[in-house]
């Protein structure tokens, strides 16, 4: 191409004025556009953190630490954080490993794999709000169709519950029915990543590891599993990111409660700004919120390369 | 033209529908066959049972929604429901807001992200790698993990409860999908079609708009859907930056249904189905892009 001519601007017979400013015409909006609302929400998110913020958001003077002392303090954390940490390791687990078995099932060769995978869909396409609203009317004391299923006699072993049960109404429902709610809207997009992985294994492999009189499992084990591990590593660190900030669910179908039983440090923080009003706290919620996502990110990826996984 | 537009395809998603399908010899009936099948058609129907349940509901007269043990299907089929539902809540104010959030959104997406995405693609500047990084660590930040700065920035800005603040917003935590896309497909462009063009003196630009872009054609597409349909079911950065129904998107507005003394679920549930119906017709359309544009910026 004629990039010698480049340097001299306003001299060529074309107009070149992208040349000479070099790369900032073509990247420069999208710089423009991440500084301004992501970069800098960002440092004031931080900047609130540290300022004595009054009731009308005024900005009163700077705090120190004390949003963070405010947040400590605060008796619900603790249960919080290790509430978030079950939540979003339980999450990716089972999203992985379900992701990994339902990529294998849909990989093979079935009448209508099409159809199927179009289905499979279905929750990355629909609103994860809408998704949460119907699994919340699902499981509705009175009316909802699990209760509804369950508390119907079945033949032989008459019916599975004596009577309806408050599945939102206690945490010790509550978390794990919107853990399933997460996992599923989750998954496709787990699937089609390991689906993806799967593709580009050489089917020489295989018949090279058949040959040498490997079981199934083993080539599963020996061949499939290392060649999955770029893919499992993305769908793990995007979960996690994704898991972490998941607010629709918890606050549609419990919104957090009863109490504040079942929320997570995402849709605390939330509550500390718009319910309790108390934003300095919440910003430092939510640069806590940050750290730990970076760390346990970081974390991961750490333990990931200590065993020798090339990516 | 059309030999041209279709190798990147196969270039991008080796082997998505398997080339060594074809190879394998399908057997007769067997018992394996029967289980694999079975059980794949099952889960789907987990997958769609819940929106099952959605039209299910939508469907019954309100009287019918409450009875225990509660029933699967209608009794009568009240298909005025979707009629009816733009009358008793403001949907069509919702619509139109998350239909002008998305479309302006996505073309402010592709607007910015086009031009760097190109320029990336074709150049080795210096600060490649930082701005691939920058674009990176935005998708570390979630809106929802920034939404109290969002907030705080937007009422400084005094743009709470306009389009702009929830188009700026979209479009930002948007652009890093897009650019990697966009990045990935303008690399898989040939250059010497590029070269041709530039030769035949079409200019930059028009080379751009006449050659590269029609050529990566997949990944555009890609990226202006799966921003759209981003956008169209975003939903904390909404309930956080926006109080009156007139700029609440369908996602914000469907859950005053809640609110309210009794849930109208059978409203609330026609009222999803406009929303989700249109997105999910879209998603088929790209389906087979998704993972590459979603996974290309990890690689890097």
């Amino acid at each position: 191409m004629t990039s010698q001519s480049a340097k001299r601007p306003g001299t060529g017979r074309r107009r070149r004025p992208a040349r000479s400013l070099g790369p900032l015409p073509w990247i420069g909006p999208a710089l423009l556009l991440i500084f301004a609302v992501v970069l800098w929400p960002a440092v004031e998110m931080v900047r609130t953190s540290f300022s004595e913020i009054a009731l009308t958001g005024m900005v009163r003077g700077p705090a120190g630490l004390d949003n963070y002392r405010t947040l400590l303090a605060e008796p619900e954390l603790v249960p919080v954080v290790l509430r978030t940490v079950v939540w979003v390791a339980g999450i990716v687990f089972f999203t992985v490993v379900l992701g990994l078995l339902l990529a294998q099932l849909l990989q093979q060769h079935f009448p209508g794999r099409r159809v199927v995978r179009w289905l499979i869909l279905l929750p990355w396409a629909a609103s994860v709000v809408m998704t949460a609203i119907v699994w919340r009317w699902m499981l509705d004391y009175f009316y909802g169709l699990v209760n509804g299923l369950l508390t119907r006699p079945l033949p032989l072993i008459g019916p599975v519950l004596d009577g309806p049960v408050d599945w939102l109404g206690q945490a010790s429902t509550a978390l794990p029915w919107m853990m399933w709610v997460a996992v599923f809207v989750s998954l496709p997009f787990t699937i089609y990543v390991i689906i993806a992985g799967l593709s580009a294994i050489p089917q020489e492999v295989y018949e090279a590891a058949r040959m040498d009189g490997a079981s199934a499992w083993q080539a599963y084990v020996g061949i499939t599993l290392p060649m999955l591990r770029p893919s499992i590593l993305i769908a793990t660190v995007i979960n996690i990111i994704n898991v972490f900030n998941s607010f629709p669910i918890i606050w549609v179908m419990t919104g957090g409660g009863p109490a504040s039983a079942t929320d997570t440090t995402t849709t605390f923080m939330y509550k500390l700004a718009f319910v309790r009003n108390d934003v300095g706290a919440s910003a430092a919620m939510a640069v806590v919120n940050f750290l730990l996502v970076l760390v346990v990110v970081l974390v991961y990826l750490r333990i990931v390369r200590k065993r020798g996984m090339e990516v | 033209m059309s030999k041209a537009t279709r190798e990147p395809r196969h270039h991008r998603v080796p082997g998505h529908t398997g080339a060594r399908g074809a190879v394998r010899p399908v057997p007769g009936f067997s018992l394996r066959r029967a289980l694999i099948t079975g059980g794949a058609w099952l889960v789907a129907f987990v997958f769609l049972a819940p929106y099952l349940q959605m039209l299910l509901t939508a469907l019954k007269p309100g009287e019918e929604l409450f009875r225990t043990p509660p029933t699967l299907l209608p009794e009568r089929w009240e298909w005025s429901n979707f009629a009816e539902v733009w009358n008793v809540a403001p949907i069509g104010d919702h619509l139109r807001v998350t239909l002008i959030v998305a479309t302006c959104s996505t073309l402010l997406v592709l607007l910015v992200a086009a031009p760097a995405a190109y320029y990336t693609a074709r150049n080795a500047y210096r600060g490649r790698t930082a701005f691939l990084l920058l674009v990176l660590v935005t998708q570390m930040f979630a809106p929802t993990a920034l939404v109290i700065g969002l907030y705080r920035q937007f009422v400084a800005l005094d743009l709470v409860n306009t389009y702009a603040a929830l188009i700026l917003v979209n479009a930002a935590f948007n652009l890093a999908f897009s650019t990697w896309i966009l990045t990935a497909a303008f690399a898989a462009v040939p250059r010497d079609l590029e070269d041709a063009g530039m030769t035949d003196g079409l200019g930059r630009i028009g080379v751009l708009v006449r050659i590269t872009i029609p050529t990566a054609l997949p990944g555009v597409v890609t990226a202006v859907i799966f921003t759209f349909i981003t956008t169209w079911n975003e939903f904390v950065v909404a309930l956080t930056l926006t109080n009156s129904p007139d700029r609440q998107p369908l996602t914000v507005g469907i859950t005053a249904f809640i609110g309210q003394y009794e849930v109208q679920w059978q409203y609330l549930f026609a009222a999803s189905l406009v929303a989700v119906l249109p997105v999910v017709v879209l998603f088929v359309f790209i389906e087979r892009y998704l993972v590459t544009g979603l996974t290309a910026g990890s690689f890097r």
